[in-house]
């Protein structure tokens, strides 16, 4: 191939070439350090005997024994799966139905979308603070409640240990379903029109239609819905730090708050560390399959 | 009247169909009060006055308007021991939030430009990898992020916490460019190089001005997350520097003295006021935020 230009011409142009791995390699590099190496570093940490201060001597497992005898670690996990397992069916439930009434030529769709999806602009820290005023044993729903003519009627999850993780349960699914709803919306839209006609055609009503035809092939916006949500289950922090402060007690405690209370109120970094580590392996275990099929999909 | 349906699932047709159709609207209507009741709830109480809030109840609404309880929360609410009220940690949500949202996007348009319009070998691979960061649960960095910030001097400060949502927010940002990215043919760059255009001419003279709806996604979606963050305020800020987030909390939450929740309330919406103000203002590249962020959660 013929040289053209002057050779500082030349210099520049390979340098050009090169730019855009001198443009990523930063960025690539503070990814590596800011989430690989941090990651590292936890898991080091989960590894010794690291109280107040990180103690680098490492120590088998025993900071994972301590975690798995600490029965507020037991008291977490039973309420992620409380909490899990109802804030996701219900926000798939009131999903579902709204998209689907929604999908039905509503005129003032736009607004009432607006109006169903405006939570998720809110912080958690205010979801949380509206529904314990919401939720106050005294002066919320029940006063109101007795005031309408029922006296005996009453409400204190927000302060029942038997029932405060509840309250994070209701209030998670007040800001969260209108998401649910937004994202099955978007799938229904997505169904071919020709299969819709060919539905009718066939005498198949609406809810034939809906049950055996279209979310049968909404599989897929499905999966990721109950994906995103149990993602968010995971790391719910802000909510029950905002409404229950992971009280009565420990009564609402989650692993997130656990390794929070841990790391900073106890200083017990070890445990701290080990707890993070297990909530990182339970998220890798979901999204790190979710993420492969997305991305292998993307460039199909 | 009768609909002509074109297509559709439901057709509205004769009286049967219209007592459906009322059913339909009444379904969607409840659940418009199912969610706006809280935040009718939430603006009548900061109205009130607390004697009408022991007197009343949650749906009474106020007998007058009265924005004590709100220029109580701007200038007086006690935040833990400080009684200066939201307004310096409203500020220091400003000074944390644009930075921060300004300086991720920036480096999530060029990351993905980088990535996907010149496709070095390995691009793929460096993509994916960063891309498992927006996906942790915080909690595994915030050991180590304390001790580093504290390394670096920035420990407890707004520059500190503008690095952290920098650093987080990038593998997002750089997934929102990224997607954005690979509907735009790959022919503008090539002729662009073609007329010797440089990496970041092409950059800044074609494909920025071209991304304007990504970016305005990219930034509305950014500055919601940040500002609404409560778990990276919380765990490496105290005291005068916490977003405000975390001064709502602390406000809420302060046990001392008379509870006034006319004033916790008039907290929340001023908290609440930027990210739903965009909301409104810009609904729909929200939602399309939202939608993107279907990856994200």
């Amino acid at each position: 191939m013929a040289v053209t230009g002057s050779p500082p011409r030349i210099r520049w142009r390979s340098f050009d070439r090169w730019l855009p791995q001198i443009v990523v390699s930063p960025l690539f590099a503070m990814s590596l350090f800011f989430v690989y190496g941090f990651i590292g570093w936890t898991l080091y940490i989960s590894f010794t005997r690291s109280g107040v201060m990180p103690d680098y001597r490492l120590d088998g497992i025993g900071q994972y024994v301590r975690l798995w005898s600490t029965p507020r670690w037991h008291v977490a996990l039973r309420n992620l799966v409380t909490f899990s397992v109802l804030f996701i069916s219900l926000c798939l439930a009131i999903g579902i139905l709204l998209a689907i009434l929604l999908d039905q030529r509503i005129r003032i769709e736009g607004a009432i979308r607006t109006i169903y999806l405006y939570p998720m602009a809110l912080s958690f820290i205010v979801t949380g603070t509206v529904w314990k005023w919401l939720l106050n044993p005294g002066l919320g729903l029940e006063r109101v409640m007795r005031q309408a003519g029922f006296e005996s009627f009453s409400f204190d999850w927000l302060v029942n240990s038997n029932y405060a993780i509840y309250t994070v349960v209701i209030a998670g699914v007040w800001q969260s379903s209108g998401y649910a709803m937004a994202l099955f919306l978007a799938g229904l839209r997505s169904v071919d029109d020709q299969v819709l006609k060919a539905a009718a055609i066939d005498g198949a009503g609406p809810l034939r239609t809906y049950f055996s035809i279209v979310l049968p092939m909404m599989r897929p916006v499905f999966m990721s819905t109950v994906i995103i949500l149990g993602h968010l289950a995971i790391k719910s922090f802000d909510l029950v730090m905002a409404l229950t402060g992971g009280g009565p007690g420990y009564a609402t405690d989650m692993p997130a708050t656990f390794m929070y209370a841990f790391a900073f109120q106890r200083s017990e970094l070890g445990v701290a560390a080990a707890s993070a580590v297990m909530m990182l392996v339970t998220v890798v275990a979901i999204i790190v399959p979710y993420l492969y099929s997305e991305l292998r999909g993307a460039r199909r | 009247m009768i609909r002509q349906s074109q297509g559709g699932i439901v057709r509205a047709q004769g009286i049967g169909q219209r007592l459906k159709r009322g059913f339909l609207f009444l379904v969607l209507a409840l659940f418009c009060v199912y969610y706006l009741a809280p935040l009718v709830v939430m603006v009548s109480t900061s109205l009130k006055s607390l004697e009408e809030i022991r007197q009343g109840t949650l749906i009474s609404l106020p007998q007058s308007i009265n924005f004590e309880a709100w220029a109580k929360a701007w200038t007086s609410a006690c935040v833990g021991v400080r009684c200066d009220g939201l307004a310096p940690y409203v500020w220091n949500s400003v000074l944390m939030a644009v930075p921060a949202v300004a300086i991720s996007t920036f480096l999530g348009a060029l990351n993905g430009f980088a990535l996907t319009k010149w496709r070095f070998r390995g691009a793929d691979v460096i993509f994916a990898l960063m891309l498992f960061g927006a996906f942790i649960p915080f909690q595994v960095v915030l050991l180590p992020m304390a001790r580093t910030l504290g390394v670096l001097g920035l420990a407890g400060t707004v520059p500190g916490l503008i690095l952290v949502h920098t650093v987080y927010g990038l593998a997002f940002t750089t997934l929102f460019f990224r997607n954005f990215f690979i509907g735009v043919s790959d022919g503008i760059v090539r002729a662009a190089q073609v007329d010797g255009a440089s990496f970041f001419g092409i950059f800044f003279r074609i494909i920025l001005p071209m991304s304007l709806p990504a970016i305005v996604v990219t930034l509305i979606w950014q500055f919601t997350q940040i500002w609404n963050d409560f778990l990276f305020g919380i765990a490496f800020t105290v005291g005068e520097s916490n977003p405000v987030t975390v001064a709502l909390n602390n406000v809420v939450n302060t046990s001392t003295g008379v509870k006034e929740y006319n004033v916790d309330m008039a907290a929340a919406i001023i908290a609440a006021l930027p990210t739903l103000a965009v909301y409104v203002l810009a609904g729909s590249y929200f939602v399309r935020g939202l939608s993107a962020g279907a990856v994200k959660g």
